[in-house]
Order: structure tokens, then C-alpha cells, then sequence
């Protein structure tokens, strides 16, 4: 399995899930996003968190403008998988492959903390490794993670059984306590916590590993 | 444009003193120009030229066998093993962050990564050592808002863990806040990287983020008093860019990589002045530049601007002249400004060209080893007055008192603005004792800690520095670590008044003592004096940044202790409660004497803890707030109860050193007793771990009651 994580100038995680995809046993590319192409085999892209241009205007805007992105947009076209983590989930909103956006957080203030996530559906290649409505730890660290949407949307993938992951304490003032959210093929996901910060225990958890290792069983099988 | 004259009016407002500027015409045997003038009190102000301290710094001990770089450079290089290296430093951004407390915050803390990321390494753990004043004084909720926000901004973008730091809240700090920031970072020991210049006609290379008018001046203002101007003084504050900045990290590590680098110097204070001074003084050679090529990012900049901006995330670097397409095309990449702004000359002179102009011709060797140096006068602080009667207070309340008051209270509010988990190594988070991250991709571990004691430092500057010292080294203890180096960052009032210079000469030598006899040298440090508000002075601040080794994350000592654990003491009590933080907090009382440090007491019981990590299920220092303190912040942590047996204040209150409580497993107690006995040690069962209340003595009150009280009080009493 063959995974390209995407840097922009100013991401900083991409180490962090390189390093968790290897863990869990995938190749992994290192991807500048300067480069107008994925390498040949890609299976999932990973867009990490970090604050790709500096996100003083809108976060993830002008990184949805770098030239790796069209292919990342075409990746996903051909049902290829992307997983948008922080920052990422914000490029991939702003890339158009995730509906809504990420306002500031309710109480204004950047936060860093370790939070309980309610996984809302398991039917995902990302959340098969997890068991309906189990609570799992993992952090989160933003200044934007208020998930918004308009309303029709917000009943189309509520419908549809698109959230990932709820908030069991809505941290940041999230509309209906979404932590993470799937494209209507299930196979793009952004979420705004860390699961790569977990999958080792010395680093406080590992509720992280079975999102990494559930989405390259499952490829390994398709 | 014409420049101004000089006259005795603009000396003094460039801070030159008239014996200052006698000096300088002696040196050049002529007037100034205008530029030449800048950039004379650039360099010889306090910030720059450390002209009150140097006489003093130099009695600290700062070598050893694991101290591969000493104070000098841009941070201090100490050795960690397996040929790797961890170089840290600490530094203020006071001034700037009382008058514009987001960018004076964040740009303190860029300027310590660049000055970390300068050498060669990629910066590894950030903290912030805090000062404010009293929580209702009109500016300090504005300030303590602003400050945190600004530090996380930039460390959060930048993408480096902040794992550690102190608040403080004190009246002597109501008009000048104290904003320290540490970075440390990992490189290889065989690529570090440092200013001096060498060879003739090398190129000077300018990178990273444009040049423009802020900040010009900001190390002079950083060197005198304040007054009501001072909401004057705000366009000297620079703006941070912390994206400019991770790219800056990247290049440059990229660059020095490549082999292109012979040396470089980051531009802080007095920016382009200063790093082309240093890096010319240090080769022994003269530097011109050319100022047309300097990116620019405002229009008509005259060369007295440009010489003293103090624009943020620039670089200054001499190249090897063959390798400038590689360098041009890494800066390229990365979408920075690279240009060629001038040469390595043979002759002792830093010459300034600007639109086919000379505006400065001065001699580069005298611009820093002229500096002028004082030998201040100063009187030793007298012994502090007996500790008087202390009022009675019952032990519950006491507590109250301590965990309600926004100095001692769960400082969440504060630390979870800070990302303390990018780079994913991070073991120890905020909130107990030292921070923990591991050395990436091996099994080691670096702990990191802040520490000082202000009010013992004014009662008696030599323990109070000695104080300082030894509560760093016993949170490295705590969790386990070896104490390997430390880094000093010196805040104090004016050093022209001799009972200020009094508490500076006597914190040095307290510093100093602790330093050699905990082996753990001093490798780098700032001094930021003149910290006073219409005279009147702060609390004397030294605070101390450590930094310890675990060869193995597997030897990280808890900080949470679990049910039916023992709670024990290690080390003797005597119940010292002068300068206590409980009479301070519940009855507004400092007098008394600083609590004495005993340093072979200090290394024989962390050394005890080091040995016995084995039989300590979890450990804390025991520091201002005493015994009770301690006890309920590491059941309080665990999330549970806790019985002392004890209902003697000084006991549980008081403020002996080179003490620990230690969580110990019932069946461990008679082997931990033996093994204290053995080493020499004081040890004494004080009460448990354990159940959902807290128990003191004959009192009682719900572990959640309290849990409650403690982590509200912060963001309540600052209104927050």
C-alpha cells in the first residue's frame, strides 16, 4: 500500500503521519506540493496539519491553489482515498472534496487537548477498525475546528451515515459534534483530531492505530 | 534626504552616554554620521553589549565535559550521546511584550528558535517563563490574553511543542511584565554550525523575510526604563511571521545540509548590524554591504533604518562562493528572499554603501570589543529581618488559599493554547514537573524545565540563586533525568542603582555555586535589566532553564501516583516558611529569610531518586507551596484523594529544599527505607494515596470540591 503525504510550506505534521502510516506497514512518498503529479501507485493521500500558507486569511485556501492539488483532486475523482487530518481537513474543504467549512473555534482561543471522539460509523475503510459508538482518546490542536455547513448538507450527510466521529464533549462548537466527516464515497475523509499522535503508547495512546491500520486492510483486500 | 545634525539631544535619545559618545570620537577621530551613530547605539547598549553584566557573567562556570559550546554563540551546544547534541538557550522579550503583548510574545518566541535553528538544529521543545502583575491590576488580564495567544501563535505554526513554563503574578510586575522563552533543539554534534567568518572576499548573503521599519530601535528601548510614554513606543515592536519562519527552519537546515554554509548569524536584535558586527569581529574580518541589495519591503528605507530594523525571520550568512546556485535554488523552493548584499574585506572596517554613498566607515573590531563595560556599583542586599509571628490558619484553608490564587491554580488555561504534542514525541505533557520528549527515532529522552523563586531572590540573592538552580535540578530528578546543562535568563531592575546591581551580583554568585556543584554548567543566557516602571524595580528574576538526559524512555519517572501508593518524603524537613508562597498568598506576608540550600544535600538526594526509580511508583519536587502543595497537585493529576497525617502548617507549608514526595507501592516501603538508610537519605512516611477526598490532619473536604476551586481560579480571578 503506497501512501503520499503531501507538504506544503508550512505544514507540520507530515512527518508525524508519514511516520503513522509506516507504522502501519504502508509505503510511504513524500510529496512537495509544488509537484503537478502523485507517484505512479498512490493509494491514499495524506494532507497533513500544520498551517499550509500561514492561514492568516482563510485556512487551507490558497493551499487548495498549489499545484499538487489538482492531482489530489483527480486522485479522489477515480475513488482513490485521501485523508485530510487538522490543516488537511481544511485544504480538503476548501479543495471542494468535503462539503462545509471550519469557522474559528466557539470560544476563540487555540486549543490542545486530549479529547473523547464517538466513532459514528464503522462502514468506512477509516473506521471499520473500531466498534460502533465506541468513545476513543485522541487530541486535537486548533484555533479553526468549528465545523460548519449549511443545512440541507448537514441533513445529507447526516443522512447518509457520513460522520466519522462525533465530539463526546463538543470542544469547539462544531455543528452537530462533527469531528470528522467521509465524501459521499466514504473514501475521503477530514477530520480536525490527531489520530497519528496516537499510535504509540509512550505518546499517551493508540487509540490512533486501528484508523491507519483499518484503511490498509482494507486495501490489501480490495 | 538630509540626515540631522548631531547634537547632544539626539545622542541621548539614541541612549548614548556624553562619556559614551567621548569614547566614539576618540575611536574615529571624527563626528559620526547619522547612520554610524545607529549603529554605535546598537551595539553598545545594554541588550547588545551586556556592558553592566559581562563583569559578572564572566564567575559563572560554563564548561564541562558535556558542554560542547559555551555562552558566545547564538545558543549553547551540550553533548547527549551517540553523536548527537541538544542546543538550547533562553531569552526575554520583555519590553516588547508589556507594550504589544501578541507580537512582543511572539516574536520572543521566534527569535529564540531562530536562534536554536541558526546553529544547525531543528528545534525540538519550547517553554515560556511568565511574569505578571497582580491579577486585578487594569492591564494584567490584557497582557497574560495577549502573551499567551502571541506565544502560541507563533511556536503552534511553526510546529514546535511547548512542553513546559511558569506563570507568576506579583505587584512588582504590574507595569513590566517578564516574557521568557526557551528552544531547544537536536543536531548532529559534528554539524553545528556557528558565526564566525572566515576567509576575503566571501559573499555576505541576506535570507529570509524582507526588511522593513519595524523594530528600528527596539534594542535601545529594551535598555531604558519605562515611563508613561510608553504607548509612544509601540511601532518599535516587530510583527511575527511564523510561516516565514518555518520556511527560514527548513531552507536553512536544507542549505546546511548541502554544505554551502560558512558561517551564520540570525538577525535579531539590532539586526543588521549586530549579525554582520559578530560575524566579522569573530573572523577577524571587515564586512562591507552594499544596502541596495537589501530586500526591501517598504519604500525609500535610508541606510540608518535598514542597519537597525529589527524586521523578524532573517538571516545573515557567509557562503562558499561556489556553491551559490544550489544555495539560490534551496531559497528559491522554499519562496524566500536570497540575495548577495556584500563581501568579506581583509581590513578591519564595516563599511556601508547605499545609493553610491558611504554612510558608515567604522572600524568592525572596535564596534564590539570597544564596548564600553562597567563595573557597577553595588552593595549586598543586607540579611533579610527575622520572620515575625505568623498568623494561624487551618491546613484545608491554607490549601484553599494556595490552589485558589491564579499563581498556584491548574494552569490548563494557559498550556492548552499551546500545541504541547507536534512532532509526535512528545512523552511528558504540561502540567507536572518537567516535560519529557524523546530524541526522535531513538529510545532517549530530554526533560526540560523553568525555575526560579523571585521572592527569595530578593530576601537573599545568593540562596535565592542557588534556590534556582536547585529546583530545576530536582525537577530533572523527578522525572528521572541526569541535570546535564543549564541556561540563565537574568531580569532585574536598573543596574545603575547599587542595591539592584546588589541583587544581580548576588544571584550570579548564588547561580554559580549551584551550577558547579549540581554539574550542570550554564551554556548560554541573556540579561534583561532596566526591567522598572517610574523606579521601581521588579522582583529580582533569574530564571533557569534545565535541560536533563534519560538514556531510556523506559527510566521516565511518573508524575501520578496511583491508589493505596505510600506518600513519602524524601529529604529533611524543618518547616522554613519565611518568603513562603502560603504567606504570601493568605496573608499578603514576604518576610523572613529564603529557605537555605544545602547543594550536597541537593546531589545526594536527585542522585537517590535517579538510583531508586525502581521503587518509586511516582515522583515530584517539593518546591514553593510545600509538602501540601506537591501532595495535592499529584493526587489531584491522578484524579484521587489523598490523607496527610499531618496538621502542622510549617510541616506541610514549609519550604525546606532538596526535597521530594515520592508515591511508593506498599510492598516497596521497606526496601525504599533500606535503600534511604544506605544512601544517607531522610526518609519519612507522611500519609497516601488514594480514596475520592482530601484528608488533612482532622480534616476533610471532597477531592472534587477542591478539584474545582483549583482549575476555576486562574481564568476567574484574571476574569478570563
Amino acid at each position: 500500500m503506497k501512501a503520499a503525504i503531501i507538504t506544503f510550506p508550512g505544514s507540520n505534521c507530515d512527518r508525524d503521519l508519514a511516520q503513522a502510516f509506516e507504522r502501519a506497514g504502508a509505503d510511504v512518498v513524500r510529496v512537495w506540493h509544488k509537484d503537478s503529479a502523485l507517484p505512479a501507485g498512490t493509494d491514499v493521500v495524506g494532507v497533513p496539519g500544520g498551517f499550509s500558507f500561514g492561514d492568516y486569511l482563510r485556512c487551507g485556501a490558497i493551499a487548495a491553489q498549489s499545484p499538487i492539488s489538482t492531482a489530489v483532486r483527480a486522485h479522489a475523482a477515480r475513488g482513490g482515498y485521501v485523508l485530510g487530518i487538522c490543516n488537511g481537513f481544511q485544504v480538503l474543504t476548501e479543495m471542494g472534496l468535503l462539503p462545509g467549512a471550519l469557522m474559528r473555534n466557539a470560544g476563540l482561543k487555540f486549543m490542545c487537548k486530549t479529547v473523547g471522539l464517538k466513532v459514528a460509523m464503522t462502514d468506512s475503510a477509516y473506521t471499520s477498525g473500531y466498534v460502533l459508538g465506541q468513545t476513543i482518546q485522541v487530541p486535537i490542536a486548533h484555533h479553526d475546528g468549528n465545523y460548519t455547513v449549511d443545512a440541507e448538507t448537514l441533513a445529507l450527510i447526516e443522512g447518509d451515515g457520513r460522520v466519522a466521529f462525533r465530539y463526546a464533549e463538543n470542544p469547539n462548537g462544531s455543528m452537530g459534534d462533527i469531528a470528522g466527516v467521509l465524501s459521499e464515497n466514504r473514501r475521503v475523509l477530514g477530520m480536525m483530531p490527531h489520530p497519528e499522535r496516537v499510535v504509540d503508547p509512550l505518546n499517551g495512546g493508540t487509540d490512533g492505530q486501528p484508523l491507519f491500520q483499518g484503511l490498509i486492510g482494507n486495501m490489501a483486500l480490495a | 534626504m538630509t540626515e540631522p545634525a548631531i547634537t547632544p539631544e539626539l545622542i541621548a535619545a539614541h541612549g548614548l552616554k556624553p562619556d559614551e559618545y567621548a569614547r566614539i570620537l576618540e575611536i574615529i577621530g571624527r563626528e559620526p554620521s547619522f547612520t554610524e551613530l545607529g549603529i554605535f547605539s546598537a551595539m553598545w547598549n545594554e541588550h547588545c553589549s551586556y556592558k553592566s553584566s559581562k563583569k559578572w557573567l564572566r564567575t559563572l562556570p560554563t564548561t564541562g565535559p558535556q558542554v560542547i559550546c559555551g555562552p558566545g554563540e547564538n545558543a549553547g551546544v551540550v553533548d547527549i550521546g551517540d553523536g548527537q547534541a541538544v542546543i538550547f538557550k533562553m531569552e526575554s522579550h520583555n519590553h516588547p511584550s508589556y507594550i504589544e503583548p501578541h507580537q512582543g510574545a511572539a516574536t520572543g518566541v521566534g527569535g529564540i528558535l531562530r536562534d536554536v535553528f541558526t546553529m544547525g538544529a531543528r528545534p525540538i521543545a519550547a517553554m515560556n517563563a511568565l511574569s505578571f502583575g497582580l491579577p486585578d491590576h487594569p492591564k494584567t488580564a490584557h497582557l497574560v490574553k495577549g502573551v499567551v495567544e502571541g506565544v502560541g501563535s507563533y511556536g503552534n505554526a511553526f510546529g514546535v511543542p511547548t512542553v513546559g513554563g511558569e506563570v507568576r503574578f506579583h505587584r512588582s510586575y504590574n507595569g513590566n511584565c517578564l516574557v521568557n522563552a526557551f528552544a531547544a533543539g537536536l543536531a548532529d554534534a559534528d554539524k553545528i554550525f556557528y558565526s564566525i567568518a572566515s576567509g576575503v572576499g566571501m559573499p555576505v548573503v541576506y535570507l529570509g523575510a524582507k526588511t522593513g521599519r519595524d523594530g528600528v530601535g527596539g534594542a535601545t528601548m529594551a535598555s531604558a526604563e519605562f515611563d508613561d510614554t510608553i504607548e509612544e513606543k509601540r511601532p518599535t515592536v516587530q510583527v511575527g511571521d511564523p510561516f516565514t519562519e518555518k520556511r527560514l527552519l527548513e531552507a536553512c537546515l536544507e542549505l546546511m545540509a548541502s554544505g554551502a554554509v560558512i558561517s551564520i548569524q540570525d538577525m535579531g536584535a539590532a539586526g543588521l548590524t549586530c549579525s554582520a558586527v559578530e560575524m566579522g569581529d569573530k573572523g577577524g574580518l571587515g564586512i562591507k554591504l552594499n544596502l541596495d541589495a537589501v530586500p526591501q519591503r517598504e519604500a525609500r528605507m535610508t541606510a540608518y533604518e535598514m542597519m537597525l530594523s529589527e524586521s523578524q525571520e532573517r538571516m545573515l550568512m557567509v557562503l562558499k562562493p561556489s556553491m551559490e546556485p544550489q544555495a539560490r535554488a534551496i531559497f528559491e523552493k522554499w519562496d524566500l528572499d536570497f540575495a548577495i548584499v556584500g563581501e568579506t574585506i581583509p581590513e578591519d572596517r564595516f563599511l556601508i554603501l547605499h545609493g553610491g554613498e558611504i554612510k558608515a566607515d567604522l572600524p568592525l573590531s572596535k564596534l564590539s570589543s570597544s564596548a564600553p563595560e562597567y563595573d557597577r556599583p553595588w552593595v549586598p542586599t543586607p540579611a533579610a529581618a527575622p520572620l515575625g509571628t505568623v498568623p494561624a490558619i487551618e491546613p484545608m484553608e491554607a490549601l484553599k488559599a494556595l490552589i485558589g490564587s491564579p499563581s498556584y491554580a491548574h494552569k490548563a488555561w494557559v498550556w492548552e493554547q499551546y500545541d504541547s504534542q507536534v512532532m509526535a514525541d512528545t512523552v511528558v505533557t504540561p502540567g507536572l514537573g518537567a516535560g519529557v520528549v524523546r530524541v526522535h527515532g531513538t529510545g532517549k529522552a530530554l526533560a526540560f524545565t523553568s525555575d526560579v523563586t523571585p521572592r527569595y531572590v530578593k530576601a537573599n540573592p545568593i540562596e535565592g540563586g542557588k534556590q534556582a538552580v536547585a529546583e530545576a535540578y530536582r525537577n530533572l530528578c523527578a522525572v528521572g533525568a541526569r541535570p546535564l546543562a543549564t541556561t540563565d535568563n537574568l531580569n532585574f531592575g536598573n543596574p545603575e542603582k547599587p542595591e539592584i546591581m546588589g541583587q544581580f551580583v548576588g544571584a550570579i554568585q548564588g547561580i554559580g555555586l549551584a551550577v558547579a556543584a549540581l554539574d550542570m554548567p550554564i551554556v548560554s543566557g541573556n540579561v534583561s535589566l532596566y526591567n522598572e516602571t517610574d523606579g521601581q524595580g521588579i522582583l529580582p528574576t533569574p530564571t533557569i532553564g534545565a535541560v536533563g538526559l534519560l538514556a531510556s524512555v523506559d527510566d521516565i519517572i511518573a508524575g501520578r501516583p496511583g491508589p493505596s501508593d505510600l506518600a513519602v518524603v524524601v529529604g529533611e524537613t524543618h518547616g522554613h516558611l519565611g518568603q513562603s508562597a502560603l504567606l504570601a498568598e493568605a496573608f499578603g506576608i514576604e518576610s523572613g529569610d529564603a529557605p537555605a540550600v544545602d547543594l550536597v544535600a541537593e546531589r545526594r538526594n536527585g542522585e537517590f531518586i535517579r538510583a531508586q526509580r525502581g521503587l518509586i511508583a511516582a515522583c515530584a519536587d517539593l518546591s514553593d507551596g510545600g509538602l501540601a502543595l506537591a501532595a495535592f497537585e499529584m493526587a489531584e493529576g491522578a484524579g484521587i484523594g489523598l490523607t496527610l497525617d499531618s496538621q502542622d502548617i510549617p510541616t506541610l507549608f514549609g519550604e525546606d529544599q532538596a526535597r521530594y514526595l515520592v508515591a511508593v507501592k506498599p510492598g516497596d516501603l521497606a526496601a525504599f527505607a533500606a535503600a534511604a538508610k544506605a544512601a544517607g537519605v531522610a526518609v519519612a512516611q507522611v500519609g497516601e494515596f488514594g480514596g475520592a477526598s482530601v484528608k488533612i490532619g482532622a480534616q476533610v473536604s471532597a477531592l472534587a470540591e477542591l478539584s474545582a476551586v483549583y482549575r476555576g481560579a486562574f481564568a476567574q480571578k484574571l476574569g478570563l
